[in-house]
């Protein structure tokens, strides 16, 4: 018996287009798994378990009757809180859009019907993205499948945790300034951040314009590249959205897993984000893994990004900044909480100030003012036309290694995940923990985090982070399906198969001779 | 510390329309002073001939053809308002009234 909940999304698909499997079969087996563990997991915030049934029996109606349909229809999928689904609350993990049902699809989450996947619900993330962590979230926090006393990174923990503990074998996140790689990192799990562009933000709620990217979260590389294939490409909804033909991710992490794929290929590892306050077993992990690379027949060199240690300080000026901005929208007006004062005249400036209080959290508050603050009359060149230059440098620093290399390799955190509430109190050190992932959002260019191996000091998750110039994913995934191919091979297993188990095993004695 | 006071950061909320209380002020102005502090190292290198980014991959005058589309009904738009009135949204008063 094989655990339909275990295969990667391209094996399902394979399943469901030769009729061994139907997708109710496969959608039930990841719902029961969820009603199983997601009570104290807490991927998700939303299940909608009865709409999924309904619309893989449609699929499944339909390959009856002879449709051919793409590689993940009848494929479950989990989404991100932050994408607005015209079917299932859209909170982005705040208060105050608790159980607003957007009137509208966004673009991504169309073109995921469209392609016959099967959205199983919504899932947890810091308010508004903001955090590393999901302990912002005000639906309280997502745990790691590996260590329930710790953090599954953020801001889509729950995205990242849905796929790391089986509960579904893909799933859609946002990355601004990591959170779809760093949660890919701390759970074993793969995610990727498409450049800037390649992948449509039309409703995805806004966190900061200039750096929000959504992108694939899965168990495997080729998973993650059948999924960017699907919600890529031009949309007309998004004025910032990329008009330039894309080639198949698919197709190039297929080509990854031929004889010689690494060989000859240029890989730069970036000297400022190694070494000095980086987790000994992190380190470890991503030299035993260049070593691999080179015995494979890449060209590993080190490369130097002197601006890369002011991307954080400019990130946390332009972010809060542009978010400010953005969720100045939550005015108790058109959607979402209104609450009025509790005392004194009720004006419309006073109900939104109330509402506002009441809906955001402290670090949304915090984020909002130190924004308002960059951007007040006075500090505006100090602070975020100054952040805005470091933006132009660490393109430079960029530019000029793609000049020598073509790809580049660092570990995706600096450290494995840590314990709630270690890094709450203190907002600046959760903020460094993102500068392995920052600059690739400053720059717009495409980042993936796959497993590199466990740290041995805890047993935990460690992810290699792969850079390329912007519009080259495609790279990405042919290094990434390559390495993957080589860790595995080394290991003898795959990373998340080390994981602990979550649930009783009678959970799965309904599916036994479904295969 | 980069002198960030109380009175600072309740103009800040002001402008921001959040009402904070006392202790989110007293909290938000240390918070606000570190940050401050810490992220004060752009100006180290962001020197008069580096020029601004305010964007990854620079796009202008991106226009669509002037064309009517499908959008959103009347009742869509609503449908997630805290109080209409008919097909308008209804919101408290603009002026302050005696």
């Amino acid at each position: 018996m094989t655990d339909l909940i275990k295969l990667s999304a391209a094996d399902l698909g394979g399943l469901l287009a030769n009729g061994s499997v139907s997708s109710v079969e496969v959608t039930r087996a990841h719902l029961d798994h969820i009603a199983a563990v997601d009570t104290d997991l807490h991927a998700f915030l939303h299940v909608a378990a009865d709409a999924a049934l309904a619309t893989a029996d449609r699929v499944d109606a339909r390959r009856a009757a002879g449709e051919q349909l793409g590689l993940l229809a009848g494929v479950p999928i989990a989404i991100k809180d932050v994408l607005a689904t015209r079917d299932m609350p859209s909170t982005a993990g705040s208060k105050i859009l608790e159980g607003w049902i957007p009137p509208y699809d966004a673009t991504v989450v169309k073109r995921l019907r469209d392609a016959h996947l099967i959205p199983l619900g919504k899932t947890n993330m810091d308010e508004f993205a903001m955090g590393s962590s999901t302990e912002h979230s005000a639906y309280g926090p997502t745990r790691n499948p590996w260590d329930q006393e710790r953090i599954p990174g953020g801001s889509g923990g729950g995205s990242a945790a849905a796929v790391a503990a089986f509960e579904a074998p893909l799933a859609l996140g946002s990355d601004t300034g990591g959170s779809i790689r760093q949660p890919a990192a701390v759970t074993g799990s793969v995610g990727v951040k498409p450049t800037y562009g390649g992948v449509s933000r039309y409703g995805a709620i806004a966190l900061a314009s200039s750096l929000d990217q959504v992108g694939p979260v899965s168990r495997t590389v080729y998973d993650a590249a059948l999924l960017h294939d699907v919600i890529g490409g031009h949309d007309p909804l998004d004025s910032t959205s990329l008009t330039d033909p894309w080639p198949s991710m698919a197709a190039a992490a297929r080509a990854g897993l031929a004889d010689g794929a690494l060989t000859g290929l240029r890989i730069g590892v970036v000297k400022e984000l190694n070494g000095e306050g980086f987790q000994a077993g992190v380190t470890q992990r991503f030299t035993e893994t260049l070593a691999l690379l080179a015995a494979a027949g890449a060209e590993i060199s080190e490369v130097s990004a002197p601006n890369f240690e002011y991307s954080v300080a400019a990130y946390y000026l332009i972010l809060p900044a542009e978010a400010s901005s953005n969720l100045a929208r939550f005015d108790s007006v058109r959607f979402g909480l209104r609450e009025n004062p509790t005392d004194g005249p009720v004006t419309i400036e006073r109900v939104m100030a109330a509402t506002r209080d009441a809906g955001f959290g402290p670090e949304v508050k915090r984020r909002i003012i130190l924004g308002t603050y960059a951007l007040s009359t006075g500090y505006y060149d100090a602070y975020y036309g100054s952040a805005q230059k470091v933006r132009t440098l660490i393109q430079r620093d960029f530019d000029a290694a793609f000049e020598k290399v073509d790809l580049l390799v660092s570990p995706s955190a600096p450290t494995t995940a840590f314990k709630f509430g270690e890094k709450l109190a203190d907002p600046m050190a959760m903020y460094l923990n993102d500068i392995t992932t920052i600059p690739a959002n400053l720059a717009g260019i495409p980042g993936m985090s796959l497993p590199m191996g466990l740290a041995p000091e805890d047993g935990l998750p460690v992810g290699l982070q792969v850079m390329a110039p912007a519009k080259q994913d495609a790279r990405l995934y042919t290094f990434g399906a390559a390495v993957e191919q080589l860790l595995e091979a080394h290991w003898g297993h795959t990373l998340l198969s080390r994981a602990p188990a979550l649930a009783p095993v009678e959970m799965f004695a309904s599916e036994e001779g479904v295969i | 510390m980069s002198g960030i006071t109380a009175e600072q950061v309740a103009h800040l909320a002001s402008l921001a329309r959040i009402d904070l209380s006392p202790e989110e002020i007293a909290s938000l102005t240390i918070d606000l002073g570190q940050i401050v502090e810490s992220v004060k190292k752009v100006q180290e290198v962001a020197t008069p001939d580096v020029p601004a980014t305010s964007h990854p991959m620079p796009l202008t005058n991106v226009f669509r053809d002037d064309i009517v589309v499908p959008s959103l009904t009347v009742e869509q738009a609503l449908s997630g308002a805290p109080d209409r009135d008919g097909d308008k949204f209804r919101v408290p008063p603009i002026l302050e009234e005696d």
